[in-house]
């Protein structure tokens, strides 16, 4: 890999044994990938303040500049952990401190998280706390280079937004971060952003639930490769893309996908294919469609629901005002909780509305910083949940171990406040 | 019988010891617990296996993008395998090969998941990108 004089006078010290540090990682991460050279970039989105064994033990035994120098520059040393180049965020991490006495955590995480939070914060990193920095201030521009972690926000920036990005890690963001450079390879590179697979809706895919479906099905079908998507699409919003974008990096590895007509690099279909030849079309027709939807509701057997989560991804405005509406006047039933996750910034925002006021008067509650799955933890005894994301219906058994339910909001609402799952694929 | 691999060091060095396959992708978070160094996705073939110490060969990475992290902590709680040899190189693999330091191919001009079996002798030579495998 080639260096610019900068990165080598970084590498040589130029700016301190932190930033040396992390262009070592940079230079052995990018000679791993192959990748020529490095890219600039002003825009990191990453995790440093997520409680884990391995950082508590650091951080007692040596502090958080240690912890920083092991975890996220993968280095032995132990050096001042200077201010982030380039502006840099924390996406999700564990529960906060509204979650005390709701979730059953661990009051000492939340402590842990709460150091880390002061600690980060005074260097640099704005803490968004969210899967979805792009609902709460971090919007880069169409092709922007960016170096994000999180599945669905890494798909999201690359397909909706058109900025590259790939599927960055703890210690490449904070590289990153101290550095403004990241591996200019795979999703940096114009050549590498045309459609692989050409996949064909013969149903109407409209609302979150079906964007939802949809892209569990694409995901599916492509793995890890670049999906166009074309056929009875009907007018996408920021929340059904980021369903249908987090759903296909569950089933799949999906980073990147077009959509001719709605998303910025697919003006047309030959477009989206960078003028190469169009595959073959996989058609996702009423059959597909149903043996997705079987497919999320085969985790349950149990029609007693004991819990409900919405917003995986955190959720929008919109969503929580939907979930309001459907929850005003009534309340939940005795044996079932309900929890809505979202950023702290918006939920600030539906304070202000009155939202959280209603959801709490019927029992509910509005949390942020982390979902069920972030954190392993459900509320005490939960042995069947509900949920309206196809994300958290794929991981939440399997880390759990409990049963899942998935269908609309309206039916999520429903089951929490019967007790009972009735929901059904109209 | 053995026989050679060529591909691509992916991070330099050199180990051998026994290898354990998975036909499967892996995950990191939510696929293994670096505590233990075992595989603990339910439906995954290697459920309850551990990789400790073993040559890992797999297809490549899946799921989150706390892979390397995962990976990382198994080096930092002595659980981590003794190399890795995989068939698809992302920024996942790729960089939770770095961060776990062992000595990994990768890019090889035979799927390294078809021709190495459990159990089967591997010297993994990163420096010069050859793996050789002795069949038990």
């Amino acid at each position: 890999m080639r260096l610019a004089d900068d990165e080598k006078a970084m590498l040589d010290g130029a700016e301190g044994p932190a930033v040396a540090a992390a262009m070592d990682l940079l230079v052995r991460y990018g000679e791993a990938l192959g990748a020529a050279r490095l890219c600039d970039t002003r825009n990191v989105a990453g995790t440093m303040t997520q409680p884990s064994p391995v950082k508590a033990r650091l951080v007692r035994e040596h502090g958080w500049d240690k912890a920083f120098s092991v975890i996220n520059l993968d280095s032995d040393g132990d050096f001042p952990m200077p201010r982030m180049r380039v502006p840099m965020c924390q996406l999700q991490h564990g529960f906060g401190d509204d979650a005390l006495g709701v979730a059953p955590y661990p009051a000492e995480m939340v402590a842990l998280q709460g150091d880390a939070e002061a600690f980060y914060a005074g260097h640099g990193v704005n803490i968004l706390a969210t899967c979805t920095p792009y609902q709460v201030g971090n919007l880069p521009v169409r092709g922007e280079h960016v170096a994000w972690m999180e599945s669905s926000a890494v798909v999201y920036a690359n397909s909706v937004l058109g900025a590259r990005t790939n599927c960055e890690g703890g210690a490449s963001t904070g590289a990153a971060g101290l550095t403004g450079k990241i591996p200019c390879w795979g999703n940096h590179l114009a050549e590498n952003r045309h459609g692989t697979h050409l996949i064909e809706a013969g149903v109407p895919v409209e609302g979150f639930l079906d964007w939802g479906m949809f892209g569990y099905f694409v995901g599916d079908v492509v793995q890890e490769n670049r999906p166009v998507v074309t056929g009875d699409l009907r007018q996408p919003d920021l929340a059904d893309l980021k369903h249908f974008g987090a759903a296909t990096a569950s089933s799949g590895g999906v980073e990147l996908y077009h959509i001719p007509g709605v998303t910025p690099e697919a003006p047309t279909l030959e477009a989206a294919f960078g003028g190469r030849p169009v595959p073959e079309k996989v058609t996702y027709g009423e059959r597909e469609r149903r043996a997705v939807y079987e497919t999320l509701n085969n985790q349950g057997e149990s029609a007693d629901v004991d819990f409900v989560l919405l917003g995986c991804p955190h959720a929008s405005l919109d969503q929580i005002a939907r979930a309001a509406r459907a929850l005003e006047g009534r309340r939940l039933h005795p044996g079932t909780e309900l929890w809505i996750m979202t950023p702290r910034a918006l939920r600030s925002v539906a304070d202000r509305n009155g939202y959280t006021e209603i959801i709490r008067r019927a029992g509910g509650q509005v949390l942020t910083d982390s979902c069920p799955a972030m954190s392993r933890s459900a509320p005490e005894g939960t042995r069947v949940f509900a949920t309206d994301s196809a994300k958290q219906a794929h991981y939440l058994p399997a880390i759990l171990g409990i049963e899942a339910w998935f269908g609309t909001l309206e039916e999520c609402v429903d089951a929490a406040v019967t007790g009972t799952w009735r929901g059904e694929l109209r | 019988m053995t026989f050679e691999l060529r591909g691509r060091g992916i991070v330099p060095g050199r180990a051998e010891g026994e290898a354990l396959v998975s036909r499967e992708t892996i995950s990191g978070w939510g696929g293994i617990d670096p505590a233990t160094g075992t595989v603990i996705e339910r439906r995954h073939e290697l459920f309850g296996v551990c990789f400790t110490g073993k040559v890992l060969v797999f297809p490549g990475a899946k799921g989150s993008s706390g892979w390397s992290g995962f990976f990382q902590s198994t080096r930092l709680l002595g659980t981590a395998p003794l190399a890795m040899v995989f068939t698809t190189l992302s920024t996942k693999s790729a960089l939770g090969a770095v961060v776990t330091r062992v000595p990994a191919v990768s890019e090889l001009d035979r799927d390294p998941v078809e021709a190495i079996r459990t159990g089967d002798w591997v010297v993994v030579d990163a420096d010069s990108g050859v793996v050789t495998v002795t069949s038990r």
